[in-house]
């Protein structure tokens, strides 16, 4: 392929004349490797009619439910000792959904279902294997540790995101300073208390150098919780200090409703954060907000009871060792990166394995869900077959040239290759299901006896001295 | 500089791994993120892949600078292909460097799929610092035609 779009007319957008002749090399240097390609020939291999899904929260879960529905067995493996994740922490949504009764509903289903499997406290340890033929120890922690083998065709990566644990705003330091999770709990254990004045803080933790992108559902968070205070007691007044409200989508119709409340919203600039300060008048405690508002350039200050932080969601911890295990990548905020945004926007560039929920970013749960359904829909289309056929671009050992020097199997990384013994000498050998098609092996060579189908030394000279 | 025909441009030629570095050389297109026109690229599966006679023969063709990216060390597609080439790379560089080729000439870099600015940046050094040397001249046998950058 001649990578004209990516790799030429967007990236050299306004030299319009060197643009054309880099293309035009490129589609040179193109033709010359594809006047010496050959057929590959793929292997068929057989496929493990069975799924892995790595973590047990809603996207998780629901992942697993889609995969049995379509009639797949299902490992689920969580880390933790009970299912259903960050969902846990939400009792209901903006549009005002039971998410505690959701999500009960799901894990009963979950547990009823013959053909999941679930297993909690349970950590992945080693993934080998390729597509359709995974294979991966799980260590399960339940007062003993256990080992289990699990073999499956496809593996979905679920494992979530994490709360930033705040610093700031006299977080932890001040029990009136709460995070969004903690507010609802306190609504849900019901009496209702009076508010008095609640303050929210947005973006604690997002859109700055650590994190610097949106964490996409804290807006959303606030302005349903402030529409659940101005609910519960109508009398609460309810400051939302905010760069830039985010409620993309329909959400835009519950922020009109939220001001239509009376919550007031209040913009602030990332260089002049809120300030929140313990007061003391009269023997009294108090807690104080201060805010630079920029349109009228004055600090506004509030008295308030609660102040409510919109905390990041920041990327598992242990997704980088899961990343390093399954061979696929981060984006550079330590969330999973899919093989492209909009072409294969639930695969990993790895065949087999996809990506869903706030393992890839931080998203609403009615983004979760559809995703976790993609991921499912995406790896049914291997699950359906009985066999796929393997990558052709393997290594390939002429024997004539071989000396059996073993440099190969020193670099090959799968253990591939072995020195066999034939009637005229010792020769190496690559086992073809082992082999993936990296080349060390040939480019470690000093004879030029081992070659990579697809990518030949043949085929790569011809593109070095395209332009000659 | 001395000797150099006007407005000549340098050539680069650049092996960019599959997993990595090649998607990290997409992403910079699909960010509209801009480099100089200089580089062509080859896809390759990982940098391990990289024989050390496909750079000397680049040379030997005319291509004046030539870069070699793959995925950062411990994110090889292939477990250690990368640095079982850097290995190679560290050794080849020696010689180069030993029969008079600049060591700038000659560059390897760690590019992940999500690096696409840095691509960016990586290919604009290298052009630059190509630049600042003037056309590659030891083991040149054949100077490559390229037409756009003769008459800019
Ligand atoms: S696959 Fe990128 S360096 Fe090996």
């Amino acid at each position: 392929m001649a990578n004209i779009r990516d790799q030429c007319s967007w990236v050299h957008m306004h030299e319009h004349e060197a643009a054309t002749e880099k293309a035009k090399d490129l589609v040179r240097m193109a033709v010359a490797k594809a006047r010496v390609i050959e057929p590959l020939k793929r292997v068929s291999l057989g496929v493990t009619s069975r799924g892995l899904v790595i973590g047990g929260g809603l996207a998780g879960i629901t992942a697993a439910l889609a995969l049995a529905k379509q009639g797949f067995e299902v490992d689920l493996v969580e880390k933790n000792n009970e299912l259903g994740g960050f969902l846990r922490k939400i009792h209901y949504t903006l549009e005002n959904d039971d998410t505690e009764e959701y999500l009960k509903t799901m894990i009963d289903n979950v547990y009823s279902n013959e053909l999941i499997k679930v297993f909690l406290n349970a950590k992945v340890e080693h993934v080998s294997g390729y597509v359709g033929n995974f294979k991966t120890t799980v260590s399960i922690n339940s007062g003993s540790d256990v080992r289990r083998e699990l073999e499956h065709g496809i593996i979905i990566v679920a494992t979530g995101g994490e709360e930033y644990q705040p610093t700031e705003y006299l977080y932890g330091k001040d029990s009136r300073v709460l995070t969004h999770p903690e507010l609802e709990n306190r609504i849900m254990m019901g009496p209702t208390p009076k508010f008095g004045n609640v303050v929210m803080i947005q973006c604690v933790g997002s859109r700055n150098n650590e994190h610097p992108y949106c964490s996409r559902m804290c807006c959303g968070e606030a302005v349903k919780n402030s529409l659940k205070i101005k609910e519960k007691d109508p009398m609460a007044n309810v400051y939302v200090l905010y760069r830039d409200m985010r409620t993309y989508g329909l959400m835009e119709e519950h922020y009109r409703r939220a001001r239509e409340a009376g919550v007031i919203f209040i913009r602030y600039e990332e260089e002049s954060k809120p300030k929140v300060a313990q007061t003391k008048s009269k023997g009294k405690n108090g807690l104080q907000v201060s805010v630079f508002e920029p349109t009228i350039q004055e600090d506004i200050i509030i008295d308030a009871d609660l102040v409510v932080l919109s905390a990041a969601i920041v990327p598992s911890q242990e997704n980088e060792k899961l990343a390093k295990m399954l061979k696929v990548p981060l984006n550079e905020d330590g969330f999973f990166l899919e093989a492209h945004a909009k072409l294969r926007p639930v695969d990993f560039a790895t065949e087999g394995i996809f990506v869903c929920g706030m393992a890839h970013s931080p998203k609403p749960i009615r983004e979760s869900i559809s995703q976790a359904k993609a991921a499912v829909s995406r790896a049914c289309t291997l699950l359906t077959k009985d066999t796929i056929e393997a990558e052709g671009i393997i290594a390939t050992v002429n024997p004539g040239r071989c000396t059996a020097c073993e440099l190969c199997m020193l670099v090959c990384a799968y253990n591939a290759i072995e020195i066999e013994e034939t009637k005229r000498g010792k020769t190496a050998k690559v086992n073809s299901a082992l082999c993936k098609g990296c080349g060390a092996c040939a480019a470690t060579c000093r004879c030029s006896a081992i070659d990579v189908k697809g990518f030949t030394d043949d085929q790569i000279n011809s593109i070095i001295v395209a332009l000659r | 500089m001395k000797n150099v025909e006007k407005g000549w441009e340098p050539r680069i030629l650049a092996f960019l791994c599959n997993w990595c570095s090649y998607a990290g050389a997409d992403l910079t297109g699909i960010s509209r993120i801009q480099y100089p026109p200089n580089v062509r690229i080859v896809r390759v599966p990982c940098s391990g892949r990289v024989n050390p006679y496909y750079i000397i023969k680049a040379l030997q063709c005319g291509w004046d600078g030539v870069l070699v990216s793959g995925c950062h060390p411990g994110d090889c597609h292939y477990i250690s292909g990368n640095l079982v080439a850097r290995r190679r790379f560290a050794v080849l560089k020696d010689l180069l460097e030993y029969v008079g080729i600049e060591p700038a000439r000659v560059n390897f870099s760690w590019v992940s799929a999500a690096e696409g600015g840095k691509f960016a940046s990586v290919v604009t050094e290298v052009v630059n610092e190509v630049k600042a040397l003037g056309p590659a001249k030891r083991l040149v046998k054949v100077r490559i035609e390229w037409k756009n950058l003769k008459n800019r």
